[in-house]
């Protein structure tokens, strides 16, 4: 098992480098369409061919890896950064505010969050710029994500704040802002990183999802949601199957991702 | 003790279906665009048909006003007119929940019988090969975007209607597995294993009440899980049910639709989540 996340953690890590290095390993830009190459199969100028506007397959796989492999973490930072914030503070203050943060949680949660990121994503402009889009649907999904490790990162505050470690500090006079940076969150990083770990795949397929139903980043900006719309065609997949390409990529990412990730029984 | 969990059960059912509501309401009604109007355009209309138009929408301004309106509406079973698709909003939903239940109930059931029939006998038996590649095919179901599941399905010609079942199957056989193994590892397992009962009988009358009240939370969860596996799904292979609604209403930023779905939807996993709650605290009672 500990070969296989070895292994799993070198291939994110290449996949990582690789999408980073998009610029040497694809040097044809990923929006230049070459109009005398529609749906050109795989060729040594076109490694995964073209697509219906001419453009390199290849370059927009790069391209659209660094998009997802990028922001995902991004959104992940901003909704773990929420969630410590209601969460940590609702466990450590507790009462009133405990009840309502926990209310608040149900509500996020009671709704599927596929559901609510449609509904907040579409009302968003849909015609805005390709930068702008991909910015919008990775901030919507960090800002709606925190419900989840809210819920988690407030029980590891509750826990924490009635241990006897809090309870001596408070007793040699530590309070408030010290207590909570020196002792609260120190503590509660392990929970923290967990739990910042375990969104960027949900946020990756979140956005793959998105982009399938033609509400994550917009074209030509390449993403794995966008890339995986060519499935919906599947006279392209009997003539041209590197159009699986994408596919391929997002399920080999998730399964590494699977390896690496604390292993932890989560549904969401 | 019962009556007064059922009436914190049935406040907090309430006051979350109304606050999911509210808030459906207050982000389309700040969302950009929500002025905008197709009918506007035509050219057809004259300065009166128009101002006439712009004062129809005139309530939906104030969100409170819209909200508190919608409610008293709704309470007597009016859930307004869609603006898109210009159809009474209680229509649609009758017409395309039917499509959603039929897709939900039997991806769940699909999702559930999959899951357990593989999880038994990984977490019973403990064979190596077995647990690796059950292991394996749901980690692999567990990496593919719901809607790819979908369109793969279709183009194979097999049921596309059973991607929801693939989304669930992972979760419950995973879950499932290591709740079976977990129970396994109990005291009371191992003496009745002591006692020289069968198999099937420990099985049947010493694990499965064991794990039943984990199952039945994660049996609330699949409600909406399958819910948001459902949208793109429906979205992607043209299925006439609520997601397709509520991606065509979001798209169109019609109002009366978006609220009328949020309420219902969040109702609805409310209910399913307080149903397994009580389910759960009736087994735990049994147990104690």
């Amino acid at each position: 098992m500990r070969i296989l996340r070895k292994a799993a953690l070198v291939i994110l890590v290449t996949v990582f480098a690789i999408s980073m290095l998009a610029d040497a390993f694809a040097p044809i830009p990923y929006s230049l369409q070459f109009r005398e190459s529609i749906c050109a199969p795989a060729s040594r100028q076109f490694p995964l061919g073209t697509d219906e506007l001419g453009r390199d397959r290849w370059s927009r796989l790069l391209y659209g890896t660094r998009v997802s492999l990028l922001l995902a973490p991004g959104a992940a930072i901003i909704s773990t950064a929420m969630a410590v914030l209601v969460g940590g503070v609702a466990g450590y203050m507790g009462g009133w505010w405990d009840r309502v943060v926990l209310r608040l949680i149900d509500l996020f949660l009671s709704i599927p969050w596929l559901f609510l990121f449609l509904i907040t994503r579409a009302l968003l402009p849909l015609n805005t710029a390709p930068i702008d889009s991909m910015l919008v649907t990775f901030a919507v999904m960090g800002l709606l994500g925190w419900a989840g490790p809210a819920r988690v990162i407030r029980i590891g505050a509750q826990s924490l704040r009635n241990s006897d470690m809090i309870l001596h500090a408070q007793a040699c006079g530590c309070n408030g802002v010290r207590l909570i940076l020196v002792h609260m969150i120190p503590n509660l990083k392990p929970v923290v990183l967990a739990q910042f770990w375990t969104s960027i795949p949900i946020f990756i397929l979140g956005e793959a999802s998105l982009g399938l139903i033609g509400l994550g980043v917009a074209e030509p900006l390449p993403s794995w949601g966008n890339l995986l719309r060519d499935l919906g065609n599947p006279h392209l997949i009997a003539t041209n199957p590197w159009v699986l390409a994408p596919l391929g990529l997002l399920v080999m990412v998730m399964t590494c991702f699977q390896f690496v990730l604390p292993r932890k029984e989560s549904f969401v | 003790m019962w009556i007064r969990r059922l009436a914190r059960h049935v406040s907090a059912f309430v006051l979350t279906t109304l606050v999911a509501g509210l808030l459906g309401a207050t982000l389309v009604r700040f969302g950009p665009g929500f002025e905008a109007d197709d009918q506007r355009l035509d050219p057809r209309l004259n300065e009166s048909s128009i101002q006439a138009l712009e004062q129809s929408h005139a309530g939906e301004r104030n969100v409170f006003q819209y909200y508190s309106h919608y409610l008293g509406r709704m309470l007597r079973g009016d859930f307004r007119v869609s603006r898109s698709l210009s159809r009474p909003v209680s229509e649609l939903l009758v017409e395309r929940a039917r499509v959603t239940l039929q897709l939900m109930i039997a991806g769940i059931a699909g999702g559930w019988l999959l899951g357990l029939l593989l999880a038994v006998p990984a977490a019973v038996n403990r064979a190596p090969l077995y647990d690796l590649v059950t292991t394996c095919i749901s980690g692999f179901f567990l990496c593919v975007p719901s809607a790819v599941l979908a369109l793969l399905l279709f183009f194979a010609n097999g049921p596309a209607k059973l991607a929801i079942a693939l989304v669930i199957f992972p979760n419950v056989f995973r879950y499932a597995r290591n709740l079976i193994i977990e129970a396994y590892g109990e005291p009371h397992v191992f003496v009745a294993q002591a006692r020289g009962l069968s198999p099937t009988r420990v099985f049947v009358w010493h694990v499965v009440p064991w794990i039943a009240p984990q199952l039945l939370a994660l049996a609330g969860v699949s409600l909406s899980v399958a819910f948001g596996a459902a949208i793109p799904i429906e979205v992607l292979c043209d299925f006439p049910g609520i997601g397709q609604l509520a991606w065509k209403a979001a798209l169109a930023r019609d109002l009366p639709v978006l609220v009328s779905l949020t309420i219902l939807v969040a109702a609805f996993t409310q209910i399913a989540n307080s149903t397994s709650d009580l389910a759960i605290s009736i087994c735990t009672r049994d147990r104690r």
